[in-house]
């Protein structure tokens, strides 16, 4: 790729220069161009791409249940909501009315996502400004969920787990026992964490003051999630437009009103609290029996038995599996609240068996337009920090 | 799809009052609605639907385009607003042309579009008038044609 970066100062003082690779998601995808003069950023700008897949073109030539596996590959750390928001807006599209089951297990699953999507970003956050032991520890509460995500769907990472019209099969009996062990363990470890960070000095240092987005500047620049709220707007997509049942589960949206980087790691850490508050409602909520599919025939597989004794079934199943099924032509656009922000899936349909049209709003991709505004005139070191903070995905931002 | 014209929705309703020729058509589907806005309006409806003390649609979440190839007007440009304190969200649409595709772009009301339409620039040729740096955004520099499209050849040696 060519360089052409435009210099803001224009004279012979400054230089420009690359930025990284220093955090563990920007090897080789994320290339930010500094312009310095000395020690102080005149200007940065992120150039991306290095890691677009062609996703949504990829989505057009898929039957709509085969695009689900795409979604797994978006945002890697939370793939589980990005199957959410991709079943909830085929569902819409079909009209379809999930069993409230299904439902919990799937807000169940989805917060526990996300924590341990922002038990990666407080550890890796932390290895960049240098505290290492806190990235060890974090990584070893994130794979006992990613135990049970492996216990649920069979796989660590790319669950596939939610599927159109419910789930892709009944939990293992004793998963719930697991998901209790693990949420009574994580308070502790979360204090563990804030004991090595919230009142270090070096950590104050680095995050306090730098990288200060305003709340009309967030709101301008389209940031969502943490980003949004560490700037002291009280936006969650989980309150303001609920899905899932999300409205009837008691919890706080945390805000901090100084807009800098120690505001967003406030407002994460936050997060896994009222995640973990979410997750026991969940426990309580979920009914040990009951349907976890939608009534719909011709879009939900039929079970072993109803395929191999009735003809319905037979034939259902075989259409599913050649030729799919066709929703009415019409747009949807759904909106989840992901660990980084508002993750969007417009899907347009022609009212044939392959999606028209999948657009996905990645929030890292815009919180990610915002750096330039946290790191200029800051000094290099705290640009660190600031794409720490802003908690990027580069499977999502390039797509 | 059907069509509506008799603006159940209140910020419907407010569009018209302000400047009947600037809604071209209404489209309610699963509880979302959307707004046909010819392009020559599309800045000063978006100006007046971000500034307008009782709709505040201060929130650009996305901008995205559908190619309908090879039906004309080929390419739907969809603004997807929110309205923070409001709780509510609406669709533009914009309808263009194939032969050159060009709308005025909306930084002016919602700076974060700078990423959105270099994206719809970079994936599907639309010209974003008035943008500061429409370069591509994903694709290389020196890439050629618009991979969205529906008549981008997806075989083959290129």
């Amino acid at each position: 790729m060519t360089t052409t970066i435009q210099t803001a100062a224009g004279t012979a003082q400054t230089m420009v220069l690359n930025m990284g690779p220093q955090h563990p998601s920007t090897h080789g995808v994320l290339r930010v161009l500094l312009e310095l003069d000395g020690e102080i950023v005149v200007k940065a700008e992120p150039v991306i791409g290095y890691l677009h897949t062609g996703i949504e073109k990829n989505c057009e030539a898929k039957t709509y249940s085969q695009a689900i596996t795409l979604t797994d590959r978006l945002d890697y750390l939370a793939p589980l909501s990005n199957n959410l928001c991709y079943c909830l807006a085929v569902e819409k599209l079909l009209g379809l009315e999930i069993p409230k089951r299904a439902q919990y297990i799937r807000v169940l699953l989805t917060e526990l996502t996300r924590i341990a999507s922002h038990l990666v970003w407080v550890g890796t956050h932390a290895i960049d400004l240098g505290a290492m032991s806190v990235f060890l520890y974090s990584f070893r509460e994130r794979e006992e969920i990613m135990k049970i995500f492996e216990f649920v769907s069979g796989q660590r990472m790319m669950t596939s787990y939610f599927r159109i019209g419910g789930l892709a099969l009944e939990p293992p009996p004793g998963w719930l026992d697991r998901v209790g062990r693990v949420v009574d363990a994580l308070p502790g470890h979360i204090d563990e964490y804030e004991d090595l960070l919230t009142t270090n000095r070096i950590w104050l240092g680095r995050t306090q003051g730098i990288g200060i987005l305003s709340a009309a500047d967030a709101i301008a620049m389209g940031a969502s999630g943490p980003m949004l709220r560490g700037s002291g707007v009280a936006y969650d997509v989980r309150k303001a437009f609920p899905y899932s049942s999300y409205d009837e589960f008691d919890f706080q949206v945390h805000t901090q009103a100084a807009g800098d980087c120690f505001a967003r790691y406030q407002v994460r850490m936050a997060e896994i609290r009222e995640s973990i508050k979410i997750v026991r409602q969940a426990m309580n909520k979920i009914p040990a029996e009951g349907p976890i599919h939608a009534v719909a025939p011709g879009i939900v597989p039929p079970s072993r038995e109803e395929m191999k004794t009735s003809i319905e079934g037979l034939i259902y199943h075989f259409k599913i599996f050649t030729e799919g099924f066709a929703p009415p032509p019409g747009e949807v656009y759904q909106v989840i609240e992901s660990p980084r922000g508002e993750l969007g899936f417009f899907v347009a349909s022609d009212g044939s068996a392959k999606p028209y049209r999948v657009k996905v709003r990645a929030p890292s991709f815009i919180n990610l337009q915002s750096l330039s505004k946290l790191a200029e005139g800051r000094l290099i070191a705290d640009v660190v920090a600031c794409i720490g903070t802003t908690d990027i995905v580069l499977g999502e931002v390039d797509r | 799809m059907e069509s509506d014209s008799t603006d159940k929705n209140p910020v419907v309703h407010k569009l018209r009052e302000w400047d009947a020729p600037a809604v071209a058509e209404v489209i309610e589907f699963r509880g979302e609605t959307t707004v046909v806005i010819p392009g020559e309006h599309l800045l000063r409806a978006a100006e007046f639907l971000a500034s307008e003390p009782s709709l505040r649609f201060s929130f650009l979440s996305d901008i995205t385009t559908v190619d309908r190839f090879p039906l004309e007007p080929r390419f739907e440009v969809n603004y997807h607003l929110v309205s923070l304190d409001r709780r509510e969200r609406l669709r533009l649409k914009v309808r263009l042309g194939g032969s050159d595709p060009m709308v005025h772009s909306v930084i002016p009301v919602w700076p974060t579009a700078n990423w959105h339409e270099r994206e719809n620039f970079d994936l599907f040729g639309i010209r974003f008038e008035g943008h500061p740096d429409l370069r591509r955004i994903l694709m290389p520099d020196d890439w050629e044609g618009h991979p969205l499209r529906k008549d981008y050849p997806v075989e083959g040696y290129r």
